[in-house]
This record gives C-alpha cells, sequence and structure tokens, in this order.
C-alpha cells in the first residue's frame, strides 16, 4: 500500500463492530422518516387526523398510548447497538424520560414517560446515530432478532447478523406487509443450539451450511404464544439463501391475504396455520412461490456479501497467555469466578469470551437500566468490546468479545455499579413484562413479584444449587413476559378485583421448545412466592444428580410439584 | 371525488356500476368525452359485462377477500380492475395489486377505492397500482407531499424501480406528472 493510500485507509472511519453501518443514503432514508412523522404528529395536533387514523401511523414509529403516558419503543434491529448510539439513549431518557429505558424480549428499548410533542425530535435524536422507531410495533413485520452471541458463539454455524440486516432491510415499510391481520414477528439463529426462541415465532429461521458451504435456513412458521400458545410447524428444512426474500414474500403473502381479520385474537398467522394445517399452508405457500416472478425477489451472493461488508470486524488478537490469566484470576477470587461461570458464553477465538451483564440485580426490575448504568455500559463496551453492545431476548446486555485477561477488570469495574450480578441463567434471571405498572392491558402487576422472587433467591449459591431455572412472568394472556415458555411460568389473572397468579410449569424456549402447562387454581400473590419456594424444594429433593429443573419435571410429572404448591396444612 | 395519477388529480373517464344499477348499452354513457363507454362492474356482473357488444371498455371491482384468479381468462378483455380499502388497515388489496401484475401479468389501470391513507399512498403504487379514488374529503395536497416523501425504498417491488448502490436498496423513480 502506497503512503497516500495507507493515509486515506487511516482517516477512513472504522465501521461499527456489530451492526451495520449507515451511510449517505440510509441516512437519507431516516431523514425522510422523522420528516414524514413530525407531518403525522402536527396533522393529529391539528385535527387533520383523528386518533383512529393516527394509531397505526404512531404505532409503526413504536409510539403507545399506555396507561399514564406515552411510551415509545426504540428498535435495536437483532439486538446490536454501538456504544455511541447507547449514549444517546442515555441522553434521551434523561432528557425526555424519568432518567432510565428498560431493555425488552424482542431487543428493543422502551421510554415509559414520554409527551408526543417531544417524539419527532426524540426520533430526530435517534436518526442522528442511525437509530429510529420503525416497525417496533403495529401490524407489520416487527423488529427481527438473533442471537445475542452471534458472530462470536463458539457453536455458531452461520452468523445470523447478515440476514437480520437483510430482513431488517427488506421489512422496512414494505409495500405489501405494512397492514397485515396482526403483528409479524421473525427470529434467525445461525447456531443449532436455539438461543432466539425460533419455534415460538410467527416465522424462526435457522441458518446453517448446506452443500458447498453456502447458506441455507429451515423454517419454521406460526409459533407463538399469547393466548393461544403454539410450537411453531417446522416448515422446511434447506432454503436456499437465495430464495430467502421471495420464499418470505410467499409465506407473508399468504398470511396477508388469508389470515382472519374478524377477530383480532384469531387474527396472527398461527391461527391460519392451524386452520389450514401445515400441509395446507405449505401448499398455499408453495402455489404462491411458483407463481411469483422469482428473479425480482432473488437474493444474489453479491448483494448478502456488499451487506456484510458494512459490518466491522473487531481484531480479535490476544496475547498469549490469556487463558491462563484468566484462571489465575478466577482462582484468586470467588466472586469473581462464580461470575465467570455463570455470566460468560464460549467464544468461537482464543483468548475471547462473551460477557453477560445481568440486568436483573437482586430484588431489581428485569430490564431496567438508568440513564447513568448505559453511558458506564458504552464506556466498558469502549474499554473492553470494540464499542459494541448487544441486548438480549433475556433482557440482559452482552459485551461480545473480551480478551479473557481483561474480564478481571471488566467484572470489578461492572461491579463498581451495582451490574455484577452473577445469575445469568439461573432462577434469579427472570423475564417479566411491564405489566400493571405500566401497560394498559396487564390484569395484574408482574414486577412487584419478579423483584419478591429475586430477593428470595439472592443468595448465589443458592441460585447455582438451584442450577438451571427460568421464571418467566406475564401480567395477562398476552404473554410479553413469555411465561408459556418458562420452565416456572407465571400469569397474572384478575380475580373480581384482585390479582391473582397462575403458575405453568415445563415450557421452553429452546431446541426441546414447549408450552408449560397450568399446575392448579391460581394463587393470591402473597401466597406465590412461597408456594415457588416450595415447588424449587420439591425438585432438589427429588432431583437426579445434574438434572434440570425442567427435566425433574418432564421425568416426574406434574402431581409431586402440585403437592408441594397446594398440599399446605 | 378526485382520481389520482402521479400524485397529480387526473379526469375519471369511468363509471361505476352498482350490483343493482341497469348496465348502460355501449356507447351510451351521458357526458363520456371519448368514444365508447367505460365501465366498471362488480365482480358478480363480469359476465354480464363481458356480454356487452364490443366497442366498450370494461373494468370490475374486487372485494378484498375476492380470489384474483378467477379474473385469469378475463383479463385479457379488461382495461382496469379496481380494489378496495373497506378501511385502511385491511391491505389485503396490496397483495391484489402484486398478484394482478405478477401471476397475471395485467398491463391496465389498478384502481384503488376505498378508505386508503395517503401514507400508504407510495406502498399503492410499489405494489402495482396506478390510480386511486381519493375518499370523501381527503386533500389531494396532503397525497401529493406522500407521493413525493421517500426517495428509497428497500426492497423489490412491482415498479422498475433501479437499484440504489448496494443491497436491497432501489431509488424511488418518479413517473412524469
Amino acid at each position: 500500500m502506497s503512503a497516500e493510500a495507507e493515509t486515506l485507509a487511516d482517516a477512513a472511519p472504522a465501521l461499527p463492530v456489530g451492526h451495520y453501518a449507515y451511510d449517505q443514503v440510509d441516512r437519507a432514508f431516516l431523514h425522510d422518516r422523522v420528516e414524514q412523522f413530525r407531518d403525522q404528529v402536527a396533522r393529529r395536533i391539528s385535527g387533520a387526523l383523528s386518533e383512529d387514523e393516527f394509531k397505526p401511523l404512531r404505532l409503526m414509529n413504536g409510539l403507545y398510548l399506555q396507561l399514564h403516558a406515552y411510551m415509545l419503543r426504540i428498535a435495536i434491529p437483532y439486538g446490536m447497538l454501538d456504544s455511541r448510539q447507547m449514549r444517546e439513549l442515555a441522553h434521551i431518557a434523561r432528557t425526555y424520560d424519568r432518567d432510565y429505558g428498560h431493555f425488552t424480549t424482542r431487543q428493543n428499548l422502551q421510554f415509559n414517560w414520554i409527551r408526543l410533542e417531544d417524539t419527532p425530535d426524540i426520533l430526530a435524536r435517534l436518526a442522528s446515530v442511525d437509530m429510529h422507531a420503525i416497525q417496533t410495533s403495529g401490524n407489520c413485520i416487527r423488529n427481527v432478532t438473533c442471537d445475542q452471541f452471534a458472530g462470536a458463539a463458539a457453536d455458531e454455524l452461520v452468523d445470523p447478523r447478515v440476514h437480520a440486516e437483510i430482513l431488517r432491510q427488506w421489512s422496512t415499510l414494505h409495500p405489501e406487509f405494512s397492514f397485515l391481520p396482526r403483528k409479524f414477528k421473525i427470529a434467525v439463529s445461525g447456531s443449532p443450539h436455539d438461543r432466539v426462541a425460533a419455534r415460538f415465532h410467527d416465522i424462526g429461521l435457522v441458518a446453517k451450511p448446506g452443500h458447498g458451504g453456502k447458506v441455507v435456513f429451515d423454517v419454521f412458521v406460526g409459533g407463538g404464544m399469547g393466548r393461544t400458545p403454539l410450537v411453531g410447524v417446522h416448515l422446511r428444512d434447506n432454503l436456499p439463501e437465495e430464495d430467502l426474500l421471495a420464499y418470505l414474500e410467499a409465506m407473508v403473502r399468504v398470511y396477508n391475504e388469508y389470515g382472519r381479520r374478524d377477530n383480532i385474537y384469531k387474527a396472527r398467522i398461527k391461527i391460519l396455520v392451524q386452520a389450514l394445517g401445515a400441509e395446507g399452508y405449505r401448499a398455499r405457500v408453495d402455489a404462491e412461490f411458483a407463481a411469483m416472478d422469482r428473479a425480482r425477489y432473488r437474493l444474489p451472493p453479491e448483494t448478502v456479501a456488499a451487506i456484510r461488508a458494512r459490518f466491522g470486524t473487531p481484531d480479535l488478537a490476544a496475547p498469549a497467555g490469556a487463558a491462563e490469566s484468566l484462571a489465575a484470576a478466577r482462582a484468586a477470587d470467588r466472586a469473581f469466578d462464580r461470575w465467570a461461570r455463570t455470566n460468560t458464553h464460549p467464544h468461537r477465538h482464543p483468548g475471547y469470551v462473551s460477557a453477560v451483564i445481568s440486568l436483573k440485580p437482586d430484588g431489581g426490575i428485569p430490564g431496567d437500566a438508568t440513564a447513568a448504568q448505559m453511558d458506564r455500559i458504552a464506556d466498558l463496551a469502549d474499554r473492553f468490546s470494540f464499542g459494541e453492545i448487544r441486548i438480549t431476548h433475556m433482557q440482559n446486555i452482552v459485551l461480545g468479545h473480551v480478551r479473557q485477561d481483561q474480564l478481571h477488570a471488566l467484572w470489578q469495574d461492572l461491579r463498581a455499579v451495582g451490574l455484577a450480578t452473577a445469575n445469568i441463567g439461573l432462577i434469579g434471571d427472570i423475564i417479566a413484562c411491564p405489566g400493571l405498572d405500566y401497560c394498559s392491558l396487564a390484569n395484574a402487576r408482574s414486577i412487584p413479584i419478579a423483584q419478591k422472587l429475586s430477593a428470595r433467591f439472592a443468595s448465589p449459591e443458592l441460585q447455582e444449587t438451584i442450577g438451571d431455572l427460568q421464571i418467566k412472568i406475564s401480567g395477562c394472556i398476552n404473554a410479553c413476559g413469555h411465561h408459556h415458555a418458562g420452565h416456572i411460568g407465571i400469569l397474572g389473572v384478575d380475580k373480581k378485583g384482585e390479582e391473582f397468579f397462575q403458575l405453568t410449569l415445563g415450557g421452553s424456549a429452546g431446541n426441546d421448545a414447549a408450552v408449560g402447562q397450568i399446575l392448579g387454581p391460581a394463587l393470591p400473590e402473597d401466597a406465590t412466592v412461597d408456594a415457588i419456594a416450595r415447588l424449587v424444594d420439591a425438585y432438589l429433593v427429588h432431583r437426579n444428580t445434574g438434572e434440570r429443573f425442567l427435566d425433574t419435571y418432564r421425568r416426574l410429572g406434574a402431581a409431586l410439584f402440585k403437592d408441594a404448591v397446594y398440599a399446605v396444612a | 371525488m378526485p382520481l389520482l395519477e402521479n400524485g397529480q388529480v387526473v379526469e375519471d373517464p369511468w363509471t361505476m356500476v352498482g350490483p343493482d344499477d341497469p348496465l348502460p348499452p355501449t356507447g351510451a354513457v351521458p357526458g363520456d368525452a371519448v368514444p365508447g363507454d367505460a365501465v366498471i362492474v362488480p365482480l358478480s356482473r363480469l359476465e354480464e359485462g363481458l356480454a356487452r357488444p364490443p366497442g366498450g371498455k370494461l373494468g370490475v371491482a374486487l372485494a378484498p377477500d375476492d380470489e384474483i384468479a378467477v379474473l385469469r381468462t378475463a383479463l385479457p378483455r379488461l382495461a382496469l380492475v379496481a380494489v378496495t380499502f373497506p378501511t385502511f388497515r385491511d391491505g389485503r388489496a396490496f397483495s391484489q395489486c402484486r398478484a394482478l401484475r405478477e401471476h397475471l401479468d395485467f398491463p391496465g389501470e389498478i384502481r384503488v377505492t376505498g378508505r386508503p391513507l395517503p401514507d400508504q399512498y407510495e406502498f399503492l403504487l410499489r405494489c402495482g397500482a396506478s390510480t386511486v379514488l381519493l375518499p370523501e374529503g381527503d386533500d389531494p395536497a396532503t397525497w401529493a407531499r406522500a407521493h413525493a416523501r421517500f426517495t428509497t425504498a428497500y426492497q423489490p417491488a412491482v415498479r422498475d424501480e433501479r437499484a440504489e448502490g448496494f443491497g436491497l436498496r432501489r431509488l424511488l423513480g418518479r413517473l412524469p406528472a
């Protein structure tokens, strides 16, 4: 390289690690979108738009009218952020909200106390850091989710971020699919170990290498939770990458044409797939796929390569002895050792590890982060992980590429700001929806139950003894807290104005996806935490060595746990 | 109600015939500026429309739950297909437009009726619609603004939009007014 070229290369800003880098065309698009919304808000305020007409427009910009205020849901495409973006979110929290934000199971961020008049300005601020709130709500294709360890996980076969970005682009203001019968959720996994709940999505895609190393997809359809929880149907294997968009067009088009529109509770694609049967739905999709102009929707390898090239790649050089350095630090510090055991994930590159920052402090509100914590996480991402941050569908945060010899320093800094809770995958790592504290749909408060359970099981030793156990809490049957997929699910129900909680056991969102079964009558709030403690005790007594709660439940059935919960003298 | 084409109000030479209206004989539409008439019949009266003596132009109006495939044989004799939005929330007409253009290669006019929103205008055009009969009380200027709002889009559509840069992006070319 010539000296001049070298200088130019040095001068060019590095692409952000983790997500697709916008260019001027992408930015112009976002600008158009912000101005469109500014105009829509002005039309609403002037009365040119009725609330009925404005509602779907604001929803397509993530703006809900909740119990107390407007809630703005900001898109974090496939959960990937950079430190600059995180700092802007902190700024918005401080300036326009009450100093905190809430990370969601869709890998998004919600602000709960927003004023309508401020939203065009907030969207403009977001656009200044290549962010938006497009399609975080409404009856359209929502924010595409993917594996929080994408591009880093040791078990990964295909990096799903590139395809998630392709689907983000394809679905953004999709002309045909912006007024579907209902919301539509897609998740992409690139690992044989499903960390995206692919079987609980409207469409779940599992990418893998096919013949000659070309990427192919296994396709699941019609999974979901809510009132009618269903594990997705396995639609087909080995969908070639080139046909990805064409096939998805066909899948969603069949849904747009035949999905029910007379009853919003029966409008999701899962109901259509059940009504037609897997064979019936597949036949219609295949007919559509055969009839459509396939060349128009072909996804050529050059396009995939061009989008992949817009992702910055980390320079994963680690000093020799990084692993030994980490081992020594763990041996010397028991608390760090525990955190390293629970809150890290194996990295594909020697000398590196992915670190999970728990947003579930003991007694805290799952997924909440203050503006100061967001700023701090941004700083730590810059220092330890190429400025890259990932949001997990478990409402935690991941620093994807941390050098093993720097993990101890990261942990010390996290501990200083109260972000070093060692509970990932354990009973304290609870998913909870906002519940009746914020949500106009809820029947019960989810947050206090989550806080009480988290405080009850705060002991790290106890949590590790209990092992892999997922508690998921929803404040109503819409199941935003994924209770159906919880090993222990908790559903808030309203009984004559009082909050009760129904327990489900045996759910799972992974490769062994299953809908939990209702254990028995719902319990009053003050009895629920004790009941779960007895349930956990019963498990500890009856488990085989090394057996997860879920497996003990599956082996022994519900009776034992039913007794533990209900047979109280 | 104004008829919009490419963001501009244009004259409407077509007459909508309701399910119970008498079908005017060819060349007998009052006030028709061009020789020969142009009538749009509901799908239920398609046979009747096709049975008229030649000379006039025929269009058919579909309901959102009508299957596009039923037009397969009649389509070469149709100059217009009307699709409708009973409410702006019901997006089935988008797919009907796409099916007409892609599956059946329909080259004629696709007219949008009912109650679409101006914010859907670009979507309609990109799915293959050509004209929109504006809902009662809508300001054509709002529709014209919506038409000019975006300069790029992110996915392939029915229009022959040029690729923009890399990836899936398309430049939304404006047809001359």
